[in-house]
Formats: C-alpha cells, sequence, structure tokens
C-alpha cells in the first residue's frame, strides 16, 4: 500500500437524501450542512424515484452554489433505476452538468466515459475486476455496495490503489429496489396516482414481522434495512483496508452531530466505543448494525464494547 | 422465425425432459457459486453439461449455460473455470451478469456468445448499448419490470436480441439489485447465488399454527391446516403503517402465456420459463403446453385458443401478469 494513503485524511461524505423530503426541507438541511456539518464532499439529487425528481429539480442549482461556497466539494447523485425517457435524460442532464456525477446505474456509462465519475453503491462492484473495468473508462471513486464483507473491499482496494475507495458506513442500508412502488401498493394506489405518500415517511416506513420484530423500512420503490448501519473504524483500520472515504446516508437525525462524530472518530479524536455510544443515544429510526462488513448477515447488531 | 423457448434445466433428466418436451433451448449452470440457483441437489458437473449438450444438440435444441453471479473478489478460478467448460463443453451461449465475468469471456473466450442475465438489470438502450459495444453481447434478459409497451420501445432503439420471461417464480425486486436475503440470513444471490436458503428456513408450531421463519425473522404464519409455504422472503406478510399485508408481492407466479403474441409483436426473441428448481414432470408439462401454444400462434390462431391450451397450467397456484400489463402502475 502507498505511504501516502495512511497520510492523507479520510475523507467523510455525505450521500444523496434518499427520502421524500419537500424542497423547503432540503434547503433548510444543506444550508446547515453548508454551514456546519464536517463533510467534504456532498451528493446532491434524487436517487430513488424518478416521478419526485420534478419537486427537486429546480432547487439543486442554488444548493450547488451553496454548498460549494461553503467548501463542500458537491456531487450529482443519478437515479438507480431509470428507464423511461424522461429519467433517461435526467441521468445524462445531471452527467453533463459540470460537476462530478455519481452513476447509480450503467445507463450514464457511455455518457461519462472518459471523464472522471464515481460509481455509487447501487452499481454492482463485487470484485476487483467490476472496479478495473469502470476505472478503465474514467471512475475515480467507488462506493461499494452495502452488503460487501470488508475482507472482499481489502482485496478490492488493493488492486486499484488509484481509485477512491468508500464504504457506506452511516443510516438504514439501501437492499432493494423495484418496478413497484411499496408505499403506493400499501396505501391501495397504483404507482401513476401515488399521490406521494412516501412523503409521510421521511426517515421511510418501518416494516415490522407478524411477530413484532424490527425488520425493514420502504421509501416508496426502495426497500431499506429497518436496522441503521454503524460501521465506525478507525482511520488506521481504514487504512489498512485500503479505503480513503467514508459515506454518511441522510436521515431525519442531526446529520451535522453524527458528521462530527465520525469526524472525531477518523481523526482520533474519539474511540469507536465513545462514537458508538454517541451514536447510540440520538433519535435513530433503528437499532445499529454492522453485519454486513462482518461477512455477517447485515441485520447482525453492532458489538458495542 | 418463430419465437425462441428457452426452458429451465435445474440437473440433465429435467434437461432431458425439456428437449424431448419440444424446447427451442435449455439454460442451465454448474454445481456450484457461479450461477444463481446454487441450490443442494441441482446443476451440472462438466462432464454432465457434455453430455447434455451432446443429447441437446443430437435433438436441434440449444443450450445456455448461466454463469450468472458476481465473481467473490480475489476468487474468480470458479468463473473463469465455468467459461471454459462451458466452451469446452459446446455450449451455445453463455448467461452473463458481472462485469469482470463479461470482461474476461469478452478476453479470453471471444467465439462465446454471451447473453446478459437478467441479474444485471440493464433496463435502458444506453446500459444495454454498453454491454453490446464492450463486450459484445448478443442477446439480454429483460429486467422484468417493463411493461409490453415498454419493451417494444426498447427493442426499437437497440439492435441485440431480448428476452422476456413469461412463467414461473417472479421476484417483485430488481433481479442483481436485492440484499434482502444476505440482510437476514448473510447470503443473496449476489453474494452466494442464492434467496432465502433452506438451512435458514425453520417452520415452528405453536398454539396460533405455523410460523415460517427465516434465520429468526417471521415471514408467514399459517393456521391450524393451512398448508405452510416456503418463506421466500418478499412473498411473505409484514406489518407497515398498521396494516398487515403481502407488503411486497402476494405469493403468485408470472404468466405472461397470453401475452406470447404482444410479446413477439414487440420484437422479443426469446421467451424464457423459469423454474431450475422444479422437477422434470412440472417441466415437461410447461414446455409442452408453451411449445403447443406458441405454434398455435405461428400458426395465426387466434389468443382464445391459446387460452385454451393453457388453461391446464394456470390451476391451482394464483399467477399475474407481473408488470407486462402495466399493473404495476
Amino acid at each position: 500500500m502507498p505511504e501516502t494513503t495512511a497520510m492523507t485524511k479520510t475523507g467523510l461524505t455525505l450521500g444523496p437524501v434518499l427520502f421524500n423530503w419537500s424542497a423547503d426541507r432540503l434547503r433548510d438541511f444543506y444550508a446547515r450542512i453548508a454551514d456546519e456539518a464536517d463533510v467534504d464532499r456532498v451528493h446532491l439529487g434524487e436517487v430513488v424515484c424518478g416521478k419526485r425528481q420534478p419537486f427537486t429539480d429546480g432547487l439543486w442549482p442554488e444548493l450547488i452554489e451553496r454548498l460549494q461556497a461553503a467548501g463542500k466539494q458537491v456531487v450529482l447523485s443519478t437515479l438507480a433505476l431509470p428507464y423511461n425517457p424522461r429519467e433517461r435524460a435526467a441521468v445524462l442532464d445531471f452527467c453533463q452538468a459540470g460537476e462530478l456525477p455519481e452513476i447509480n446505474d450503467l445507463t450514464a456509462l457511455p455518457t461519462v466515459a472518459g471523464k472522471p465519475f464515481l460509481v455509487g453503491p447501487f452499481v454492482n462492484v463485487y470484485n476487483e475486476g467490476a472496479a478495473r473495468v469502470l476505472a478503465s473508462r474514467g471512475a475515480t471513486g467507488i462506493c461499494l455496495p452495502v452488503e460487501l464483507p470488508i475482507t472482499s473491499v481489502a482485496v478490492i482496494a488493493a488492486a486499484l490503489p488509484e481509485v477512491e475507495f468508500e464504504l457506506y458506513a452511516f443510516g438504514r442500508l439501501p437492499l432493494a429496489l423495484s418496478g413497484r412502488c411499496y408505499h403506493a401498493r400499501l396505501h391501495g394506489l397504483h404507482k401513476d396516482g401515488c399521490q406521494f405518500v412516501c412523503d409521510r415517511d421521511p426517515d421511510g416506513l418501518a416494516v415490522d414481522t407478524l411477530d413484532g420484530q424490527r425488520f425493514l423500512a420502504i421509501n416508496g420503490i426502495q426497500t431499506l434495512s429497518h436496522g441503521v448501519e454503524a460501521f465506525c473504524p478507525t482511520a488506521d483500520e481504514l487504512g489498512k483496508l485500503g479505503v480513503r472515504r467514508l459515506r454518511l446516508s441522510p436521515h431525519t437525525v442531526d446529520m451535522v452531530v453524527v458528521s462530527r462524530l465520525y469526524r472525531a472518530l477518523l481523526d482520533g479524536r474519539a474511540s469507536r466505543a465513545e462514537t458508538l455510544a454517541a451514536l447510540q443515544a440520538l433519535d435513530l429510526p433503528g437499532e445499529l448494525v454492522d453485519g454486513f462488513t462482518r461477512g455477517q448477515p447485515g441485520s447482525a447488531r453492532v458489538e458495542m464494547a | 422465425m418463430s419465437i425462441e423457448l428457452v426452458c429451465p434445466a435445474g440437473t440433465p433428466s429435467a434437461l432431458r425432459a425439456a428437449v424431448e418436451a419440444g424446447a427451442h433451448s435449455v439454460y442451465c449452470g454448474f454445481r456450484d457459486e457461479t450461477n444463481a440457483r446454487n441450490f443442494p441437489g441441482l446443476n451440472f458437473s462438466p462432464d454432465e453439461l457434455v453430455e447434455g449438450v451432446r443429447f441437446a444438440h443430437a435433438h436441434g435444441a440449444k443450450v445456455l449455460v448461466a454463469i450468472n453471479t458476481f465473481a467473490k473478489a480475489g476468487a474468480m478460478d470458479a468463473w473463469k473455470a465455468a467459461l471454459a467448460n462451458a466452451e469446452t463443453a459446446g455450449a451455445d451461449a453463455v448467461i452473463l451478469a458481472d462485469l469482470a465475468v463479461l470482461d474476461h469471456a469478452a478476453t479470453h473466450h471471444p467465439n462465446l456468445r454471451l447473453h446478459l442475465s437478467v441479474q444485471a438489470a440493464a433496463a435502458t438502450p444506453e446500459a444495454i448499448a454498453f454491454y453490446a459495444d464492450t463486450f459484445g453481447v448478443k442477446r439480454i434478459v429483460m429486467p422484468r419490470v417493463l411493461s409490453v409497451e415498454e419493451i417494444a420501445k426498447l427493442n426499437a432503439a437497440i439492435n441485440v436480441e431480448t428476452e422476456a420471461f413469461v412463467f414461473g417464480g417472479l421476484c417483485p425486486m430488481t433481479e442483481g439489485r436485492c440484499s434482502l436475503s444476505s440482510y437476514a440470513t448473510g447470503k443473496s444471490p449476489n453474494l452466494t447465488g442464492v434467496c432465502s436458503p433452506p438451512e435458514h428456513v425453520a417452520y415452528t408450531e405453536d398454539k396460533d399454527g405455523t410460523a415460517t421463519r427465516l434465520a429468526g425473522f417471521t415471514i408467514d404464519r399459517f393456521g391450524a391446516g393451512e398448508q405452510a409455504g416456503y418463506p421466500t422472503l418478499c412473498k411473505g406478510r409484514f406489518v407497515a403503517g398498521g396494516k398487515t399485508s403481502y407488503l411486497f408481492e402476494d405469493p403468485v407466479s408470472l404468466n405472461a402465456a397470453s401475452l406470447i403474441a404482444a410479446l413477439a409483436k414487440a420484437g422479443v426473441t426469446a421467451l424464457k420459463i423459469e423454474g431450475r428448481q422444479r422437477g422434470k414432470g412440472y417441466v415437461a408439462e410447461v414446455v409442452r403446453t408453451f411449445r403447443a401454444a406458441v405454434e398455435a400462434i405461428d400458426a395465426g390462431r387466434t389468443e382464445v385458443e391459446v387460452g385454451r391450451l393453457l388453461a391446464g397450467l394456470v390451476e391451482g397456484g394464483r399467477q399475474t401478469s407481473g408488470a407486462y400489463k402495466k399493473a404495476w402502475r
């Protein structure tokens, strides 16, 4: 591993908001992120549902400006499952907007090829060969799929030291996408006339088993974990894995606080146990989990000790 | 040209049954983590594949080999071996999903015909063009999220063949983009080629009947005397927003038999029947019926007659035409 990897400060990314937040809520949220959050990179864009895009499309230019003025690098994240012509056009627009794009589906690949771009966790990069195919087309950073164990992460990162690898460290885990909208289905509506009922659940709607076990959460066409991923490595551990960046996924909990906790952890100012205890004290939508990183079921609880 | 019927062959005997029942093509996989039906008692050894290809070719049928999981980091040998063994056996095509496996096949097996698995979830002309231009992929197995109208438009915008699922199990989630199974069990289609694996399944009797569980999570409950179904995670009953329902999908299977003519008109090259985990008797019956339906449509007979041919298959379990009729919108 190159010496410089461990020397470089580990990056912290605020991922795209996965939920259906109103334009006002997003404007307030990002104003606070710009002024107070301890992240160096912020992703903007609607990645889950193309139907939500018209509500936020007009918002991004002012937010890009606001965040850049505050010294944040801005990335535009594209839709994870585009298929109709309007959604496909939106993906291409984002990739040509001039900011660094993150692709979440290979639809954008012919457009971004040859220019620097990032690869999001919705693209299946399970091995070094897949990472190499994307890097050869210009990918400079890859946020790996959430179910990948860190043993695999280390192998992939070691094979491509020139790529900045990122792990999804905080937030409900994005587990599945569908052509069908579960919020609409639950409310007896069709997807085409969904009334945007997913906006009632700004952290997703909890899905329990018939025996009352906390299990999953729905967010329109997306299914997430009920548990909140809390992968809390030290900068040294990350350096050994070859990982140079962690991603925090926005929730209604105070993300400024979350960003500061992770920054303190990565800077060595707080221990893993202190970080986990502080996270657990927050008003989170679910229990802390980190099983995927350990090669266990993703629902496996964080071991606090 | 008649539409091609692509039929499941979970075992050598199912392969023979499907070919004898009139399959134009069969698809199968090796007995390891390289294919997305990595279940005990299924699949082919390299020698069995050689024999299967010989049998199929002698009967004028093709063999497509599914090597459609994502190679494990640092351990790609099994996938490389699967590609080499498929080529040695004389397979007519391999069905792939992983960028690394596609890249290896295109570089080291230039004579192998490549199909893109549904696990790659390529649903747009741009994504499909990427796979065609980069790896020389000749056919796309389409994600089960498109309506017939959308398939027609897609076919007009691409220059590779398309294959559409018409019968059998139905994933409500976009395949290749689902980690629900590993969230509960640690094993998933992308990681290990399995979904809701049997070693994590438990049927527990209590005073209320039977609970079916997957790695301890209750997937469904059945009353006394009710037949308890297999706990496939996305086909279970859950509670959300105070409501108990089959939130993701009812326990139904796909039957798009009534849409064969419409799919052919939409430019689809091949129809795929799901069910590599099914026995040879089931496979033979489904294949025979679909072959008769395809021939009836070729002969210009009406959909009503085709529907009558397929009536036998519709008895029993509940069925849906999935996304094809825009019912999901």
